[in-house]
């Protein structure tokens, strides 16, 4: 990276100071001539020059031809923020066949005009800043950016429909991908759902044959019950552990013909069925849902009795045959790969509507959540599609209650952004299969998405009854002998302006959707942040929403906040996108402000190794010295001040350099 | 173990039979109890509608007093219990506040110390006492008496302290450990309306009837309360509350139907008090009475 | 039919009143209320009031005093917090309810003989003069002040206390007496001073 370590002797400066008028914005409050003037007066400064747009065609040629014609070798434009402009500048510096890294800019705008208002303290602010400026450039050594290639291979951690998305277009556009998600099958959350609002899509229809896809793609490996162990390296080099538990089955010889489980040699289902959200029983032997890609059934190793008592009578392996696909000696097992950047679609998961003491979850037998619900509404769920209460009778009169578990500082402070959509969608199902009353309670309708205000419109045609409204209790106790027998809900009717008592069979409690019960965990895993309430960082909400402060690491779907099911295919193809652009680059330049120790004078005492942000310091055992990996470094500075020994520099931020700009900022005469 | 005790001004009129049989009980355990020495009233919710600073300064010389009397202060009324722990609440979260309070102290030469931690019964029976201990001293079970508990609104909120707020069960454990069961009481945590049947008559008497009659629909032989004014109002005003059913339920302390599984004598515990006649019920259901 | 036009015009409105329910204890909030209706729904009071509390809080924030001091509402809240338990948005929807019947004594918001203020003062009169309390005591002054006939109804109710041994007729009250009084002006002399 640095060519030249020597500290001391620069060499012989040419300087060439170039003041940007950036219109009136600096010129109305800077005097720019002044500033130009003084400028010239410093010592090695060879050229001073002010200019209306530095950062214009014409004001770039500016710098080009000095350095052509007086053989600069240091710059100094006082113009902007660096944040704006200063790749042009270097870009400029390039051109001009010089290195880009001799370059210092002066942030004479939000820095000097934009916060005062007096001409005379401006310039003579702008006049010390150049000063330092002068002096600090003289010391900048040429530097090199460092180039990393890119493996093109990408991990997509979750299986969700964002995650199926993403991997199905980089898969498309030729890169090999790894999808790994943690339960057995593919499929996410949307796989329990039975119709998709606003269209009415049937959830399965149009998921399946995009699972079906990511199973026989030939460019992506899919593993499922497996989970992502541990991660090591940086963008576009990262080696990944991957743990795959023990499916107790060999997934190559199963066909999924599920024999195994009509033979099991429990008749009935006695566990709760997680796929149905508990409302009926599997065996210990089972495939999660119909549609499960991979098709393959599993055993659970808590339920099996040969796991228990090793007496079993094992049927299922006598059924199977000459497959032999059942093993009962599996044992989990860890695959290390090699990709070039991560996309995490780890999703969501919904509120515990037990939280919620007052709406009777857990306590009233026909309080239902709405997952549970949409179970009871797929034809493939637990009842056939028939709406029915626990006793298997069907309500006449149900109640859908919003915002449990979302705009509330009692537990959730934000809006789930779904619920108000998907308790129409529930409504007008319910309504449609039971013909049974159905009442809305909701705060505000919130319906902001294309066609969504038009389901609402829907809706109130088919008679659904609208209560605005926060719902206090859901009680069993009656007030009047109409109640007798049922759940009553005690809300205010906020529009008419009197409390409401609405006796009903069943209640739907639209839970709000929450990040992953493990989300700061797994954070940790790929070294990128949560919000405040633990949804995955973006590292900018409104011009990068997909990718992280770590490069090479992207995030889509649910997991980066609550969103439904068009957001999150966007975002899915917005972080594919992103991968695809790295991967296409091939190689990646890293910028060289980085840090690096000087080993003669480290002392190995391992101060800097925990205080780095990015892990990007480690101790060689063979020199017992400390190594700044400078490909993870961003340049923080906190080992160069830390290091009680001094013997962390970094690039474009030597001791000497800031000594320097501080004289200068001091040398007011 | 030793506890200040701040009997609030009902306890010593309406509420007699709370003091007797919580003086009764806590001897019987072996827990000493001193009366707070020279306790003004607390002001109840009645003074904090009329000058709300003043009624944390009069809260606050009990709590000064009691700090320095050095023990935990134990308030059997809810209404005492919820004053005397938000004086300490504001005082601490508005500072101006603290600054009044503290001035007044200054000028009746109080300290300005008011951390003395204020205590229900239920809760010292149950952390302090424990279970085990109080199973340990029942000799008079109470044999399945039907009991539903109602815990009034001032011991569970704003601050649920030592119970659950929405669902309360402390003093269901307490009187199942004395051998009773607690019927389904779903509307335990309701206001009984407090003052509201004096000044509006109506109203409190339709809360009050409400409340009755969940009581006898889950068939509860005997209500158990912690507050003399709820107590007063449930007792009271049976007959006027009764329309199509009558209304015909004792409506006890809790700490009376404690002190009959100890083996207090029933006039040490306050039962002369009841307006409705308890013995029959206890004789029906063969609990031995002392 | 009785008609009546009810058009609120900005000039109406009174800023002061919103800008006080803002400053006082536990209104820091009150513009976070979202209006969702809860702590009308699990107040067991708000059957019998005219605006609900959930609307008590607009009309309070948006400055329209007449009708709060006014309303049904204040005096029949007998403060058991239920509201505040799952406010969404944590607001001392209770504690509000305090300043407002205080105000409304203080300004005189109520029809004559109204008892819930002449118990109020009835109480601070009996605490100023004996520090404590006496039950039987209150309660007659109050019916003597607001409505004597009543008192014949609870003639029975009277005797069982009696028979019972829980009216006590003696005077409740704390020795240094003086104390109390001092504790109270006390009070009053620092907050017309920090109100200044």
């Amino acid at each position: 990276m640095r060519d030249d370590r020597t500290p001391d002797s620069p060499p012989a400066a040419k300087i060439g100071v170039y003041v940007c008028h950036c219109g009136t914005n600096i010129a109305g409050t800077v005097d720019v001539h002044a500033l130009t003037e003084y400028a010239a007066s410093l010592p090695d400064v060879v050229v001073s020059r002010e200019y209306k747009y530095m950062c214009s065609d014409p004001g770039q040629e500016l710098i080009r031809q000095d350095i052509r014609d007086h053989g600069l070798n240091r710059i100094v434009v006082a113009s902007c923020s660096p944040l704006m402009h200063e790749p042009t500048f270097r870009g400029a510096l390039t051109q001009a066949g010089i290195n880009p890294f001799l370059l210092q800019m002066v942030n004479i705008r939000e820095h000097v005009s934009w916060v005062h208002t007096s001409k005379q303290e401006a310039t003579a602010k702008a006049k010390d800043l150049v000063r330092a400026a002068v002096r600090r450039v003289r010391l900048h050594k040429p530097l090199e950016k460092r180039k990393v290639e890119i493996n093109p291979n990408v991990l997509v951690v979750g299986g969700g429909i964002a995650g199926i998305h993403a991997a199905l277009n980089l898969a498309n556009s030729g890169k090999h991908v790894y999808l790994v998600e943690r339960q057995p099958t593919i499929g996410g959350h949307m796989a329990f759902f039975d119709k998709t609002f606003p269209t009415l899509d049937c959830a399965a229809c149009i998921l399946t044959p995009k699972m079906t896809a990511v199973g026989s793609h030939r460019n992506i490996t899919l593993w499922t019950y497996a989970e992502v162990a541990a991660v090591d390296g940086y963008v576009g080099n990262y080696k990944v552990k991957v743990r795959h538990k023990p499916r107790y089955i060999l997934e190559d010889l199963c066909i999924g013909c599920q024999e195994c489980v009509e033979a099991c040699v429990y008749k009935e289902g006695r566990w709760a069925d997680e796929f149905n959200q508990g409302l009926s029983k599997r065996k210990p032997i089972y495939l999660p849902f119909p549609q499960a890609v991979p098709q393959k059934v599993l055993i659970d190793p808590e339920a099996c009795i040969e796991f228990k008592s090793h007496k079993c009578k094992k049927t299922c392996v006598e059924v199977c045959g000459e497959r032999k696909a059942i093993d009962f000696n599996q044992k989990e097992w860890i695959d290390e790969i090699e990709v070039g950047s991560i996309i995490i679609c780890t999703g969501f998961k919904t509120f515990d509507a037990g939280r919620n003491a007052y709406y009777g979850y857990g306590k009233y037998k026909n309080v239902y959540t709405s997952l549970e619900i949409e179970r009871l509404i797929n034809a493939s769920g637990p009842t056939g599609g028939e709406i029915v209460l626990r006793d298997g009778a069907k309500p006449k009169m149900v109640g859908i209650i919003h915002c449990v578990g979302s705009r509330d500082h009692n537990t959730n402070r934000w809006c789930s952004k779904v619920c108000c959509m998907y308790s129409l969608k529930l409504a007008h199902l319910i309504r449609e299969r039971t013909g049974a009353s159905v009442y809305n309670f909701y705060i505000d309708m919130r319906t902001p998405g294309k066609g969504y205000e038009e389901f609402y419109d829907r809706l109130l045609d088919e008679g659904v009854h609208f209560v605005r409204g926060r719902v206090a209790e859901v009680t069993d106790w009656p007030a009047h002998p109409s109640e007798n027998g049922k759940l009553i809900i005690r809300a205010e009717d906020t529009l008419a302006g009197f409390v409401r008592r609405i006796p009903v069979d069943m209640v739907v409690l639209s839970v709000g959707l929450e990040p992953q019960a493990d989300a700061r965990d797994v954070r940790r895993l790929f070294n990128i942040s949560c919000s405040e309430e633990g949804w995955f960082l973006e590292r900018h909400p409104k011009l990068a929403p997909v990718s992280t402060f770590t490069d090479g690491v992207f995030i889509a779907g649910a997991c980066q906040g609550p969103k439904d099911i068009p957001d999150s295919v966007a975002q899915a193809g917005a972080a594919a996108a992103e991968a695809m652009a790295l991967a296409d680059a091939k190689y990646v330049e890293l910028e060289p402000y980085t840090a690096h120790v000087i080993e003669d004078a480290c002392s190995g005492c391992k101060t800097c190794l925990t205080i780095c942000p990015y892990s990007a310091i480690s101790f060689v055992e063979e020199t017992k010295k400390a190594s700044v990996n400078e490909v993870l470094c961003k340049g923080c500075g906190t080992c160069v001040a830390t290091c009680p020994s001094g013997s962390i520099e970094q690039n474009l931020f030597e001791d000497q350099e800031i000594f320097e700009e501080v004289e200068g900022l001091l040398a007011y005469a | 173990m030793k506890y200040s005790y701040y009997p609030g001004c009902s306890l010593k009129g309406t509420g007699r039979a709370y003091e007797e049989s919580l003086l009764a009980v806590f001897r019987a355990l072996g827990v000493e109890v001193e009366e707070l020495k020279d306790w003004n009233c607390c002001g109840a919710t009645t003074y904090m509608s009329y000058d709300e600073l003043q009624s944390y300064a009069l809260a606050a010389r009990n709590l000064s007093m009691a700090t320095q009397a050095g023990n935990d202060l134990m308030a059997p009324c809810a209404a005492c219990y919820l004053v005397l722990n938000k004086t300490q609440y504001y005082v601490r979260d508005y500072p101006w506040i603290g600054q009044i309070v503290e001035h007044a102290l200054e000028t009746i030469h109080l300290p300005k110390d008011i951390s003395a931690k204020v205590r229900h019964p239920l809760d010292i029976l149950l952390s302090d006492v424990g279970l085990d201990a109080i199973k340990a001293k029942v000799s008079h079970p109470l044999n399945g008496l039907k009991i539903a508990p109602y815990y009034g609104c001032q011991i569970v909120r704003p601050y649920a302290l030592f119970d659950s707020q929405r669902n309360p069960t402390s003093m269901d454990r307490l009187l199942e450990a004395c051998g009773a069961e607690i019927v389904y009481y779903p509307v335990k945590t309701q206001c009984c309306g407090g003052s509201q049947k004096g000044t509006l008559p109506e109203i409190g008497l339709d809360l009050i009837r409400h409340l009755l009659a969940e009581a006898q629909r889950n068939g509860a032989e005997v209500m158990a309360t912690v507050c003399p004014l709820c107590q007063f109002n449930l007792e009271a005003f049976q007959e006027q509350a009764s329309n199509a059913h009558q209304f015909k339920i004792p409506v006890l302390y809790f700490t009376q139907l404690l002190a009959v599984a100890l083996g207090i004598r029933l006039q040490d515990a306050g039962f002369q008090r009841s307006f409705i006649r308890v013995k029959p019920i206890l004789t029906k259901k063969e609990i031995a009475y002392a | 039919m009785e008609l009546k036009r009810v058009v609120k015009f900005e000039a109406e409105r009174d800023p002061d009143f919103a800008r006080w329910i803002t400053q006082t204890v536990g209104g820091e909030r009150i513009r976070h209320c979202l209006q969702c209706g809860l702590c009308s729904g699990s107040c067991p009071l708000s059957l019998y009031m005219d605006y609900t509390p959930r609307r008590l809080m607009h009309l309070s924030r948006e400055g329209f005093k007449e009708e709060v001091l006014s309303s049904y509402t204040i005096w029949l809240c007998t403060c058991c917090y239920a509201c505040m338990v799952e406010c969404p948005k944590k607001i001392n929807i209770t504690h509000m309810m305090y300043a407002l019947k205080t105000r409304a004594m203080k300004e005189g918001f109520y029809p004559k003989r109204f008892a819930i203020p002449v118990l109020a003062r009835e109480f601070s009169r009996m605490i100023r003069a004996s520090g404590r309390i006496t039950e039987s005591r209150l309660v007659m002054r109050v019916f003597f002040k607001t409505a004597i006939w009543r008192m014949m109804g609870f003639g029975k109710l009277g005797l069982r206390l009696m028979r019972t041994g829980r009216m006590r007729m003696q005077r409740e009250k704390v020795q240094r007496r003086g104390d109390i009084v001092t504790l109270l002006n006390a009070v009053d002399g620092m907050r017309k001073e920090l109100a200044r």
